[in-house]
């Protein structure tokens, strides 16, 4: 019989988890599915809430930033487009970072009662925000039918900024589901933060308008190189992205994520004693 | 050592129960966290006045030095009182949590059950549960698909596959969640306290259930019981906790008679009983099981006598005494009562001493403890209720049995019977 022999002591998880993790790889797609399938549960509409909200935020915010503040859009883009392709990588950042934050504490009786490799969970809530912003993506094809909109070749490297916004909500969503298991405090701090995040995040006006010389400083907000990104691969030539602020951007990103992941994965084994 | 399977060596596992600590322990909240940092931060500072602040800081060692090794194969059962250690045991194996000190060895894959239905979302269906249970518990998804009819099967409900759990009666749902955990397939199996579900029937087969996985599968099984009957059946050997150490490791009718044994204070006297002198009312003041040798031993057959001192204050016309034997799985086995009309305690206060003789004792040889009721018939009321009092032991030494040994647990008690033989041919 062929086993491994697998030691258990005080600080000595590290050589295995990488594989546990590999080892549990279903078990990402099935609390990302049981969390899909929870959701639209005795509702009429199901997953169409999916899309309507998104675009009903949408056409709010078209409306107030493009018509009634008069802000300019970039180059000639319809304005709910320009709105759009921000609302998108948002929506999924905020979404993730809510759902993520919140993971550990509703998984409570898994997290003492089973062993698994603890990222699991807030990766696969990750996962789940993830299929929304799928969803929510077929609103922006209709919108670009709807106003002619022909995207350029730009939009193939769409897939490298969905993984940067996917980094972000991780980095982030890691160490607020992290913090959340100690200190409940934080509970209350994330829904400030998405509220927040909203509004100085370039999502209803183009980060064209914010004045050259705060630009840098600007772009240490992660999600302002993430929603840059994602406007210049989908408004095509009529976007220009302002390099040494993506650039920052994706370094702070990077920050995030890694140490996310080392924070994690150090308090990781107290959560079952102290959740 | 080469087919030990789980090797545990000096295991300890520190809990701090402190309101206010020193260190990087846990806070409730972020507030708490920064008022702390600050008062250490001040404490760093001002050195003489450090001490004051951190006095109430508490270690609880739930498990201290606990080493023990298991065979491939084995079924080894854990037992102890509340608190012994034994969940936290578990938890460390399944590496639930971390230990503190010391190290356990693990040649193969473990799967705990620790609790029925672990990750049962309630507006799932049942067919739903079942991958994600299986899941949760460690089956690959095509593990499961082969499983899947044997698993349905087992928990008798075929019809509800489609309907959210949260429908389910109390027993469907136990008894779907036991059939996904009962039918892993790991090399070694930790249950803790799950078999007491749904009813009698469904019990029986789980517990035959487990004693397949450990005897016919030649699986590893690590069992947590306090039903001693469940640990009987299924374990040879068992693991006794005590106080976060183990107090013994062997074979589980020695450690169930100390396991029952620990239920009794230090300092009992065999087949002997003293009322605590705060009582009041009516009650047992002493009782007293005259065994026919010294230190409460008592041989089979031989005639034994029951003393009780009743301590009455309140004479009532229905005052009821009875009392029961009871065995070492805490089963009664003999019940013995006295209603008497005339009885001298229905109509003064005073205490009155009742002796019930047994001229022969057939009880086989075991531990046994007697359970009392003093009770009120007209108005039902049970006044008091002695449990695990007077343990008295059988043996049985002086009764002879040729070309075999008397072994324990051969049967309750020994019956007088007559053989005769005779040769077909005559008949």
């Amino acid at each position: 019989m062929h086993t491994r022999e697998l030691i258990i002591k005080a600080g000595r998880t590290e050589s295995q988890y990488w594989k546990d993790l590999w080892k549990y790889r279903e078990l990402f797609y099935f609390l990302a599915w049981r969390d899909i399938l929870v959701r639209y549960k005795q509702t009429i509409i199901g997953m169409a809430w999916a899309l309507l909200r998104p675009f009903l935020t949408m056409i709010v915010f078209s409306i107030v930033f493009g018509q009634l503040a008069k802000l300019p859009s970039e180059g000639s883009t319809p304005y709910p487009i320009l709105v759009y392709a921000a609302m998108l990588p948002w929506q999924f950042f905020s979404g993730a970072l809510t759902e993520c934050s919140n993971s550990l504490i509703s998984n409570a009786n898994l997290l003492s009662k089973v062993y698994f490799p603890r990222l699991i969970i807030p990766t696969s809530a990750v996962i789940v925000s993830f299929v929304d912003f799928m969803i929510s993506g077929i609103i922006l094809l209709g919108l670009m039918a709807w106003y002619n909109f022909v995207p350029d070749w730009r939009i193939l490297t769409l897939p490298l900024f969905i993984a940067i916004a996917f980094a972000a909500s991780m980095g982030a969503g890691l160490w607020l589901a992290a913090l959340t298991v100690e200190y409940r405090d934080f509970r209350y701090v994330v829904p400030f933060i998405v509220q927040f995040g909203l509004y100085i995040s370039p999502v209803g006006f183009s980060s064209k308008i914010v004045p050259e010389q705060w630009r840098l400083l600007y772009s240490l907000n992660p999600m302002v190189g993430v929603i840059d990104g994602f406007r210049w691969a989908i408004l095509g030539s009529e976007s220009q992205i302002y390099v040494p602020g993506f650039a920052l951007s994706l370094a702070l990103v990077a920050v995030l994520l890694w140490s996310g992941i080392l924070y994690f994965r150090k308090v990781e084994r107290t959560f079952a004693d102290v959740i | 050592m080469s087919n030990s399977i789980i090797q545990v060596e000096n295991l300890s596992k520190k809990y701090v129960l402190a309101h206010q600590k020193e260190g990087n322990v846990r806070y409730k909240t972020l507030r708490e966290a920064m008022t702390n940092t600050t008062t250490s931060l001040v404490g760093v500072l001002t050195p003489l006045t450090k001490k004051e602040t951190h006095q109430t800081r508490e270690e609880f060692w739930a498990l201290k030095e606990v080493s023990f090794e298991i065979k491939q194969g084995e079924a080894v059962g854990i037992i102890g009182h509340n608190g012994a250690g034994k969940s936290t045991l578990l938890k460390l194996l399944s590496r639930i949590t971390e230990p503190t000190t010391g190290s356990i060895a693990v040649r193969g894959r473990v799967a705990s059950l620790l609790e029925v239905g672990t990750g049962f979302h309630p507006e799932l269906t049942g067919r739903e549960n079942i991958y994600l249970n299986g899941s949760i518990l460690g089956m690959s998804r095509t593990e499961i698909k082969q499983k899947f009819d044997e698993i349905v099967a087992f928990a008798e409900v075929e019809k509800f596959l489609d309907t959210p759990v949260k429908r389910y009666s109390s027993g469907m749902y136990v008894r779907l969640a036991f059939s996904v955990a009962a039918h892993l397939e790991p090399e070694i199996l930790i249950v803790d306290e799950v078999l007491a579900v749904g009813d009698s029937t469904f019990q029986k087969k789980c517990l035959g259930k487990m004693g397949d996985v450990a005897t016919k599968e030649g699986r590893t099984v690590l069992f947590v019981s306090h039903s001693m009957q469940a640990i009987a059946q299924l374990t040879k050997r068992c693991v006794l906790l005590s106080k976060g150490g183990v107090q013994f490791d062997g074979c589980t009718d020695k450690a169930m008679q100390l396991y029952i044994a620990g239920q009794k204070s230090a300092d009992e006297q065999p087949a002997y009983y003293q009322a605590p002198s705060n009582k009041t009312g009516n009650y047992v003041a002493w009782v007293r099981a005259h065994t026919s040798e010294e230190q409460g031993v008592h041989c089979w057959g031989k005639s034994i006598t029951f003393e009780f001192a009743l301590n009455v204050t309140n004479p009532h016309q229905s005052l009821c005494f009875s009392f029961q034997v009871v065995d070492e799985l805490q089963q009664p086995i003999c019940i013995f009562w006295f209603f008497d009309s005339q009885a001298p305690f229905r109509k003064e206060a005073g205490t009155f001493i009742l002796r019930c003789e047994i001229p022969k004792l057939r009880l086989y040889m075991g531990s046994y403890t007697l359970t009392t009721w003093l009770s009120e018939r007209s108005s039902n009321t049970l006044l008091e209720n002695l449990t695990n009092i007077c343990p008295f032991e059988v043996t049985m030494h002086g009764t002879k049995r040729e070309e075999y040994e008397w072994q324990s647990n051969e049967c309750t008690y020994l019956e007088d019977a007559v053989w005769k033989t005779t040769s077909y041919e005559n008949i």
